[in-house]
């Protein structure tokens, strides 16, 4: 299977020159932490990114504000566009933003142990899930229905996108199961669950009114439209649970990156590790989706973005998260501003700056490989 | 062409010595009676879908319909309907088999199915903007405009994927050929979904389907398979070489820059052509080898004869399938296949081990 770095081409003292360049340790008593000096900084670069875009959204829009009186209504000494700060464009902004962070986490784990580039959550099932439940929820529960009409919607359509997604899940780890669980077999049968979701909502989409489709088309490209608090606080708390969970098992994800012999050799019980894994990355994703729709491409990119701007040996799990929040608040910036009378669905601008983004830093690295 | 006389490209499994010559032997023997069975296996499929439909045809009257026309209404459905679906069937099949195998090989990774080089979703956004700008629906444009557009996508993928001079390792080019995928899809859906009858006119193309194209694309396609599946097959040295490594495969003589244009240029003409005469069918590329692989394991000189053959009998069958389905209408091919060959797929990867790239 292809290695996750693109450490390929490269001279064994460039090799050698990276790794040192990119792991020192500090030694304080008994306690030994690793510092990535380059990681820290791409880090904090990618936050100050990810607060500037914050503040953009916040500002503009149909009504523009300067920074200064937003940051007079974070403060609270100015109420005057209470409601476009705090009602419209600030829950909009933070749904995206964790949403973002979630898939992208989600993506760095999957990618690493499934030791696949081109892995991300929907091969666990969980986007193809969520987007079959909310497409049945939408095309034949009507307009006016209980979880679909009304008040309610907005609560009812992420409840059943976290069913549909966990359930995918759970049904695309049991069926890989078979005397422990095989990280290969796990991916052929997630494409496999992954074609059969993803027809059955294609095949629902044909059949129900045209109005309801034409809202479940949307919410499959992954949409920001109409988000409130209360879309914003499930995601919170699963990024918040979730995430301190996946950095302090960082050992664990570097052990298997590598070959499954290599795992063991390290001591670490494979079959234990993978499943813990798989288990944060479903919930991860399945939450995100929740939140947003599968926002497209975000899982998939981010993580090797944010491993080609590390330069570390798999995608490191913080800065795909932020990779992936500072992504999702770019896209949703160009997607409310970008034309004029039509807000484009979010999903379909991360697609279009992810791929060139990428196809940037695919470039830039081939230059370098050259030279 | 590529030079396969070259060292003898070495097999996954290697026999023990003593006995290796008989082994050997016996192997071949009974690959080449798989090979032959499988284009039984075709055969079947090709006079099931000649016969079976929503009129059920016996085999005289296709004889009858075939030498001499009277006009009757059973000459009309064989020779409009039956035998240029069927054959288009076949012809896609093995395009899509031998373009997932080859795909695989090249990227040497189990997820590489045609479309992730950019194929299908280049083909689709070329066929979306000659709707939405320039107002092109009808079905022949419609094919020459995708085949374009695969093209222009995979030169792209090529030069994004390639360090200057060298050629793509299997990762920059399965990432540069997601990366334009990507790109192309999400240009698509804002198109589509900004404009509603564009929609309207590319729902239809969007559903891969063996129906309601245009029976003309016959003529141009088979020359195109032909020489698609003899670049691939020629091929298939090469690949093995690359299977240990691209040092490896330098090592053993083979010109690795070279073999990659080789098969990107099959994989673009098979899929693209297919693309361009059915639509976007997935799954048939990238399941068919993992099933090919199971039988003949990791040699690229039987795999990728096996997939071609296998990838026209599960379309052909699914399509037969897709007859029944759904009693008044048809489900379409690409719908059959996904839930049908799916849960299928997923049965075959729990039962036995298949051999991993």
């Amino acid at each position: 299977m292809t290695p996750l770095a693109p450490e390929r081409g490269a001279r064994p003292e460039q090799v050698r020159d990276r790794l040192r360049r990119s792991h020192r340790t500090l030694t304080l008593g008994p306690v030994v932490l690793r510092l990535r000096p380059r990681l820290i900084i791409v880090s904090l670069i990618t936050s100050t990114v990810l607060a500037a875009l914050v503040a953009l959204n916040l500002s503009l829009g149909q009504t523009a504000l300067s920074p200064a009186q937003v940051w007079a209504h974070i403060i609270g000494t100015d109420y005057e566009h209470y409601f476009t700060v705090w009602r419209v464009r600030m829950p909009r902004v933070v749904v995206g933003l964790l949403a973002g962070a979630a898939l992208a986490a989600a993506g760095a784990i999957t990618q690493t142990i499934m030791r696949n580039p081109l892995a991300s959550p929907d091969l666990l099932g969980v986007t193809h899930g969520a987007s079959a439940g909310v497409v049945a929820l939408l095309a034949f529960g009507g307009s006016y229905g209980i979880l679909t009409g009304g008040p309610s919607a907005s609560l009812g359509v992420p409840a059943v996108a976290l069913i549909g997604g966990l359930a995918a899940g759970a049904l695309c780890y049991t069926l890989s199961l078979r005397n422990g669980i095989d990280g290969y077999r796990l991916l052929l049968v997630g494409v496999g669950v992954s074609t059969i979701l993803m027809n059955l909502t294609l095949w629902m989409l044909t059949l129900g009114e045209v109005t309801d489709t034409g809202r479940a088309m949307v919410w499959v490209a992954g949409s920001l439209t109409m988000r409130t608090w209360e879309n914003a606080a499930p995601v919170a708390l699963a990024l918040a649970i979730l995430l301190p969970l996946a950095l302090a098992s960082s050992r664990t994800l570097d052990a298997l990156a590598h070959d499954d012999d290599v795992v063991r050799g390290l001591g670490v019980d494979l079959g234990r590790a993978r499943t813990a894994m798989l288990f944060l990355a479903v919930l991860l994703a399945a939450f995100g989706t929740s939140a947003a729709g599968p926002i497209l491409f975000v899982s998939l990119a981010c993580p090797q973005i944010a491993l080609r701007l590390a330069g570390a040996s798999r995608p490191p799990v913080l800065l795909s998260a932020l990779v992936g929040a500072a992504l999702v608040c770019a896209a949703d910036l160009l997607a409310r501003t970008m034309l004029d009378n039509i807000q484009l669905p979010v999903g379909v601008v991360t697609g279009c700056l992810g791929a060139l983004y990428l196809m940037y830093l695919l470039v830039r690295a081939n230059r370098r490989t050259q030279a | 062409m590529y030079d396969t006389s070259g060292p003898p490209p070495v097999t996954a499994t290697a026999a023990p010595i003593a006995t290796a010559g008989a082994t050997v032997a016996a192997r071949r023997t009974r690959r080449l009676a798989g090979l032959l069975l499988l284009v039984l296996l075709l055969g079947a499929a090709a006079l099931a879908s000649v016969l079976i439909g929503a009129r059920g045809l016996t085999p005289d009257i296709v004889w009858r319909a075939l030498t001499d026309t009277a006009g009757a209404e059973a000459d009309i459905i064989v020779r409009d309907i039956r035998l240029p679906r069927t054959a288009l069937g076949v012809l896609a099949g093995i395009s899509l088999g031998m373009a997932g195998a080859l795909m695989q090989g090249h990227t040497r990774n189990p997820l590489g199915d045609p479309s992730i080089l950019g194929v299908t979703f280049g083909a689709a956004l070329a066929v979306v903007v000659g709707i939405a700008f320039f107002d092109l629906t009808a079905v022949h444009v419609q094919t020459w405009l995708a085949f374009a557009g695969a093209g222009v996508a995979v030169v792209v993928v090529y030069l994004i994927g390639s360090v200057p001079g060298r050629g793509p390792t299997p990762l920059t080019l399965a990432l540069a050929g997601t990366a334009v995928s990507w790109l192309a899809y999400s240009l698509t859906s804002g198109l589509v979904l900004l404009d509603r009858s564009t929609m309207d006119d590319f729902r239809f193309w969007r559903v891969g389907s063996l129906i309601g194209r245009d029976p003309e694309i016959l003529g141009p396609m088979l020359p195109v398979v032909i020489v698609g599946v003899v670049l691939g097959l020629a091929n298939a040295g090469a690949l093995n070489a690359l299977a240990l490594g691209e040092d490896t495969a330098r090592a053993l003589g083979h010109r690795v820059g070279r073999a990659r244009v080789v098969g990107l240029t099959a994989i673009t003409l098979l899929t693209g052509v297919t693309v361009a005469a059915c639509g976007p069918i997935a799954f048939v590329g990238l399941i068919v080898p993992h099933l090919a692989r199971g039988l003949v394991g990791a040699d690229h000189r039987w795999l990728l004869p096996y997939s071609a053959l296998m990838g026209a009998v599960l379309l052909l069958a699914a399509d037969v399938l897709g007859r029944f389905l759904a009693p008044p209408g048809e489900l379409q091919v690409g719908v059959v296949l996904a839930l049908v060959g799916a849960p299928f797929f997923i049965h075959i990867v729990r039962r036995r081990r298949l051999l991993s790239l």
